[in-house]
């Protein structure tokens, strides 16, 4: 019997263990997962000549990994802010989760979009990206220009993108400001390929030469995962 | 082909309202810029017979590795000689043939600006003049304090240099993307832009610090730019790699040159109460034909005034 009642009050220790952090929290808040760092999907030099390991090495474990502390930061003050009812901190935590959460989520996309040469970087697509380029862009060479183009033209820090309306089903080639993510530019854009312009994403190597880098990165553009990206969308938008 | 380009710029050439330099606001500093304020002017004439003219790249004044090693000889090689100077390049490539090419490089920057609606010089006009700037707010043997009337308004506008420094550094280390932080002495103004304080005092001329983003600078907003620290990645990127907040503190520690910035102030002290003793004159020219002034709508631009 005591032993029972020993079991029953050591559960009901632990139970008060758990909800030993929280206030008044909505459980749904309580569950959400922070952001973390992803591995890159291959070596820090397997990018080389085109991006250095350096490079790789500051853009990965320094800049994306201060964005991913940052914004986890960020989203803890913001509970709080919520569940002490704080409005004024919750409107003003927007521009750092804006800001970081953007660079999480960009370059998360960024080191997927590229690839080492031996793994298909530089590849150009097949249909129905491919058809559905030259549709839009006239040809391949086309939409590179476009984007070098515009990548160039981007003043200050940013990206370049080339991304799928949903809704208008078609490609769009769009720039964003600093980290703002592609969807800031409209909520049906899907990204598919985006190329960091940001001053630490070449500097070391290339110097203030950003067409240079514009025009080699090419050759470790990882098509495969923008045509993954495209087919699946395509297909759900035949779906609809 | 030199004669082709510029008449292709000349055909399509700005011409700006005179309007524009009589309303109120940044555009009175229009009025009273000096125009026997030098312009340096370097004459080429091109291949074809064409004269062109522009800005020079003006070297700082010390020798670039002079700033080691606080900021390298690589740093200013590119910093100054590549980025620099393709702004300065650029923008004359810009503006020749137009009617922007006759006057002063605040002038530009001013006309360009276009209350917010960014006209193409704006840019290459900024960067250039910002850059100018930047290489003469810092010094070899810089840091320490400031003294005298800047220190008294230092410690009066910010409780103390220590506090000051605080937030000077704060904001240049939170200016999210490429920009510049500001000390800026800020006279004569009330809180609402354009707007002329009809009873000014000593204590609303104050300094203030404040980011831009990108190219933009204070003398948009008709402040009297005192310092600047440059946090584009490419300013400290080759010494400092990623630690934006280590090149603040070496900036501030061991480069600021305290003796420049007091000299801006006393110039800009100087030209508010010049503005002052004026100020009634300008007033009724400002608005020929009794327009409505225009507000100067900078919401899409995120400027904090750090107070």
């Amino acid at each position: 019997m005591t032993t029972v009642v020993f079991i029953i009050v050591l559960v009901i220790f632990a139970a008060s263990l758990h909800d030993a952090g929280a206030t008044t929290m909505d459980p749904c808040l309580e569950s959400t997962k922070t952001a973390s760092l992803p591995d890159l999907p291959y070596a820090y030099d397997a990018l080389e000549p085109v991006i250095s390991e350096e490079i790789m090495r500051l853009h990965h474990q320094k800049h994306h990994q201060t964005y991913v502390t940052q914004y986890n930061k960020a989203l803890n003050s913001l509970r709080s802010a919520m569940a002490d009812g704080d409005h004024s901190s919750v409107v003003k935590l927007q521009s750092l989760i804006k800001f970081n959460g953007g660079g999480h989520v960009n370059h998360a996309i960024f080191w997927k979009n590229l690839a080492p040469v031996h793994e298909g970087g530089g590849k150009p697509p097949h249909d129905p990206l491919s058809s559905a380029i030259d549709a839009h862009f006239g040809s391949f060479e086309g939409l590179i220009q476009k984007m070098n183009a515009e990548g160039a033209a981007v003043q200050g820090s940013g990206w370049v993108w080339l991304g799928l309306d949903r809704e208008l089903k078609r490609l769009v080639v769009e720039t964003t400001a600093n980290q703002d993510p592609l969807v800031t530019k409209g909520t049906h854009l899907v990204p598919l390929i985006g190329i960091d312009v940001w001053e630490h994403a070449y500097y070391p190597q290339y110097k203030n030469a950003r067409a240079e880098y514009l025009k080699n990165i090419w050759s470790v553009i990882n098509w495969k995962y923008a045509a993954d990206v495209f087919e699946k969308h395509s297909r759900d938008l035949d779906t609809n | 082909m030199m004669t082709v380009a510029v008449t292709a710029i000349s055909s399509s050439s700005l011409s700006y309202s005179p309007l524009l330099l009589h309303s109120q606001g940044p555009n009175r500093r229009l009025l009273q810029c000096e125009r026997n304020e030098k312009r340096r002017l370097a004459t080429k004439v091109a291949g074809s017979g064409v004269i062109t003219a522009g800005f020079e790249l003006k070297p700082p004044p010390y020798p670039l590795d002079a700033l080691e090693p606080h900021m390298s000889r690589e740093t200013l090689d590119y910093h100054w000689g590549k980025h620099h100077r393709t702004y300065v390049e650029n923008l004359n490539k810009q503006i020749v043939g137009t009617d922007l090419d006759t006057l002063s490089l605040e002038e530009v920057v001013l006309l360009s600006y276009n209350r917010g609606n960014m006209l193409p010089a704006f840019n290459n006009a900024a960067q250039a003049w910002n850059h100018e700037f930047f290489w003469e707010s810092i010094q070899p043997g810089g840091g320490g304090k400031p003294t005298g009337e800047l220190l008294r308004l230092i410690e009066r506008d910010f409780g103390s240099f220590e506090e000051f420094l605080e937030r000077f550094k704060s904001a240049a280390a939170s200016n999210f993307g490429s920009g510049w932080t500001w000390l800026a002495y800020k006279a004569n103004r009330l809180e609402v832009a354009n707007a002329v304080n009809p009873l000014p005092t000593e204590e609303d001329k104050k300094l203030v610090i404040v980011k831009t983003p990108n190219a933009v600078n204070p003398l948009v907003w008709d402040y009297s730019p005192l310092l600047t620290i440059d946090t584009w990645e490419h300013a400290y990127y080759l010494d400092f790699e990623n630690r934006r907040a280590e090149y603040i503190n070496t900036f501030m520690e061991k480069l600021v040159s305290w003796e420049t910035v007091n000299t801006r102030l006393e110039a800009a002290m100087v030209r508010a109460t010049q503005r002052e003793q004026e100020g009634t004159d300008t007033e009724e020219e400002a608005n020929p034909d009794d327009e409505e002034p225009e507000v100067y709508l900078d919401s899409d631009i995120d400027v904090s005034e750090v107070d």
